[in-house]
């Protein structure tokens, strides 16, 4: 296995976040992420070859139920916590460019 | 009057409440006049209404005049944390992020403890998202420990451990990652437990990290825990992972005693970095089951020593994924005047996720990230399995519970971790492999430092175990006195 690096790219990863830092941000979360990183260093001295990895501790598989429709919101409800809102939907901003 | 009564265990309420003793109203009123006269120092409630809550009372005294008491929950006050939902009340995480936030829908425990009669009052502190061990990273306030106010109350869940301690709630809701229901409670002096994965419905649970969270109570006594546990408990066909398992009178088989327990004493946990005071509270504890019969086993958790770095992977990974829906777009705040969709994003999560929520979600981008998937994530999951086997190895052997402290030091400083995550990350060093392991653990007082903070002593049961577990942690509460002491406010 390659050996982890015990510092990040704290620009790409917070990017890949879609979180924005502010310098100061990025100075302090860089040092203190590669402590943590450096913690984890003792989990490449275990040999776990041949051991199964564990997602949840009680799998349960293909869970089934009869598709029958219930009461849901009504518009206004759904819309309660909406930051904007028009026409009975979400306002969001233009994502498309203009031709 | 009202203060005595307001430290009374719900079972002791529950009795007055059917022997016409005490209406509801007048329970809730002197519950409401406590955190009036006490929460400007504790700080557990981030909401309270106390207009909704007396209502409710009323209705509960009224169903009872009539004959239709609901059972022993009925009439009496529940806070919950405020990360579960409550229709048409706050529920902001503690995260600036959903500050404005109203839940349009209850969650399955709030829809179970209403109808069982409870009195939902307050929505409590905790830390943002529940990411933390002390309550300070909460977006809006800062919790006491009741014990001593310079100190923190534990976490995540430090709110409503904080309740509960201070007398101003008999029974409380919380959730429970890494120990953010035990550690509080061992902190805050009070009883807390975690039940196993898949025992409580999630649904309504604000997730923090899915395959770890679980929903459990605070409260004075093991005997109210296992009260409040039977209406929480149970399959719910709204999360996939609840389990189809039958729910006992944990109360009722309280009474049941059997004297013949094994009891498994792990080294790991009580080795470097516990504090003696600590130690000397938990080993008192051991001789106490010795005296009444059990059998106690030294153990060995090999791998417990790596679950801190195996939690905070799998933990962020999950967290990373969950606090996506965070955009901007539905939920409440949205940062004004973005360059564009993306930067819309950025931008509202920059302005409004507190520093210890980007830490996490940023780390977690991190070990899921191509290149790196294999060596953390992946990694991290094979780890878990050897440390739930760890467990179940020890179980198959003949163990009934596990024994441990719950927190290797009584509660610290306020301020003195918030600069050192990683130095915050080790309070959950007892308390990580259980949820890891997805078992059931609970946590209860077994003494007072020299300095008169609460220590607390942890107990970890098989999986779906909760009635065995309840039965060993009822036989040392009901024998001590430690549950009856109040902190000075």
């Amino acid at each position: 296995m390659a050996e982890a690096p015990s510092n990040i790219d704290i620009d790409y990863v917070a990017g890949l976040a879609r979180i924005h830092l502010t310098p100061e941000e990025k100075e302090t979360f860089s040092v203190q992420l590669g402590d943590i990183l450096h913690y984890f260093d003792k989990l490449n001295h275990v040999d776990v070859s041949g051991i199964e990895p564990t997602a949840h501790a009680f799998p349960a598989y293909n869970i089934w139920q009869e598709d029958v429709a219930e009461p849901a919101f009504a518009p206004g409800e759904a819309l309660l916590n909406a930051p904007e809102q028009r026409q009975n939907q979400v306002v969001v901003p233009k994502v498309v460019e203009d031709a | 009057m009202s203060e005595a009564l307001t430290f009374k265990p719900a079972a002791q309420l529950s009795d007055m409440l059917g022997r016409g003793a005490l209406s509801s109203v007048e329970l809730t009123q002197a519950v409401i006049d406590r955190c009036d006269a006490v929460d400007d120092k504790v700080g557990a409630f981030l909401y309270r209404d106390s207009e909704a809550a007396l209502a409710a009372a009323k209705d509960s005294d009224e169903r009872r005049h009539r004959g239709e008491a609901l059972g022993p929950l009925d009439g009496i006050p529940v806070g919950l944390k405020d990360v579960i939902c409550l229709k048409g009340q706050p529920l902001t995480c503690a995260s600036k992020i959903l500050e404005r936030f109203i839940s349009p829908y209850d969650a399955t425990v709030t829809s179970r403890l209403k109808a069982a009669g409870a009195v939902l009052y307050g929505k409590l502190n905790m830390d943002e998202f529940a990411m933390g061990s002390s309550t300070e990273n909460s977006g809006f306030l800062k919790t006491a420990n009741p014990w001593n106010l310079t100190c923190i109350p534990g976490g995540s869940s430090g709110g409503s451990a904080a309740a509960v301690a201070a007398g101003e709630l008999p029974l409380t809701l919380g959730s429970d990652t890494g120990g953010s229901i035990r550690q509080p409670a061992a902190l805050c002096g009070v009883v807390g437990m975690k039940p196993t994965y898949g025992l409580v419905s999630r649904y309504g649970l604000s997730a923090y990290a899915s395959s770890l969270d679980q929903i459990g109570p605070f409260a004075r006594t093991v005997e109210d825990v296992a009260m409040i546990l039977e209406v929480i408990a149970g399959h719910d066909s709204r999360d996939s992972t609840s389990w189809k398992t039958d729910i006992p009178n944990y109360r009722v088989q309280l009474r049941e005693g059997k004297d013949s327990w094994t009891i498994g004493i792990p080294k790991e946990y009580f080795g470097e970095g516990l504090d003696p005071e600590v130690r000397e509270a938990v080993e008192k504890a051991i001789l106490f089951y010795e005296g009444r019969g059990a059998t106690l086993k030294e153990i060995s958790l090999p791998h417990t020593d790596l679950a801190v770095s195996v939690y905070y992977i799998i933990a962020t990974a999950e967290c990373s994924s969950n606090l996506a829906r965070y955009d901007g777009i539905r939920y409440t705040s949205r940062a004004e005047n973005p360059a564009d969709g993306v930067d819309l994003y950025r931008k509202t999560r920059g302005e409004n996720f507190g520093p210890e929520v980007k830490r996490r979600v940023i780390l977690g981008t991190y070990v899921l990230s191509s290149g790196y998937y294999d060596a953390y994530y992946l990694r991290a999951q094979k780890v878990r399995t050897l440390i739930r086997n760890d467990f179940m190895s020890e179980f198959d052997a003949g163990v009934d519970v596990v024994l441990t402290p719950t927190s290797p030091t009584p509660a610290f400083k306020l301020g003195e971790r918030t600069d050192d995550p990683l130095k915050m990350y080790l309070a959950d060093i007892y308390t990580i492999c259980t949820n890891l392991a997805g078992l059931p653990g609970i946590s209860m007082n077994c003494g007072f430092n020299s300095n008169g903070l609460p220590i607390g002593l942890q107990l970890i049961g098989k999986p779906f175990g909760e009635a065995d577990l309840l039965k060993v942690a009822h036989q040392f509460d009901a024998s001590h006195d430690f549950n009856e002491a109040t902190p000075e406010l």
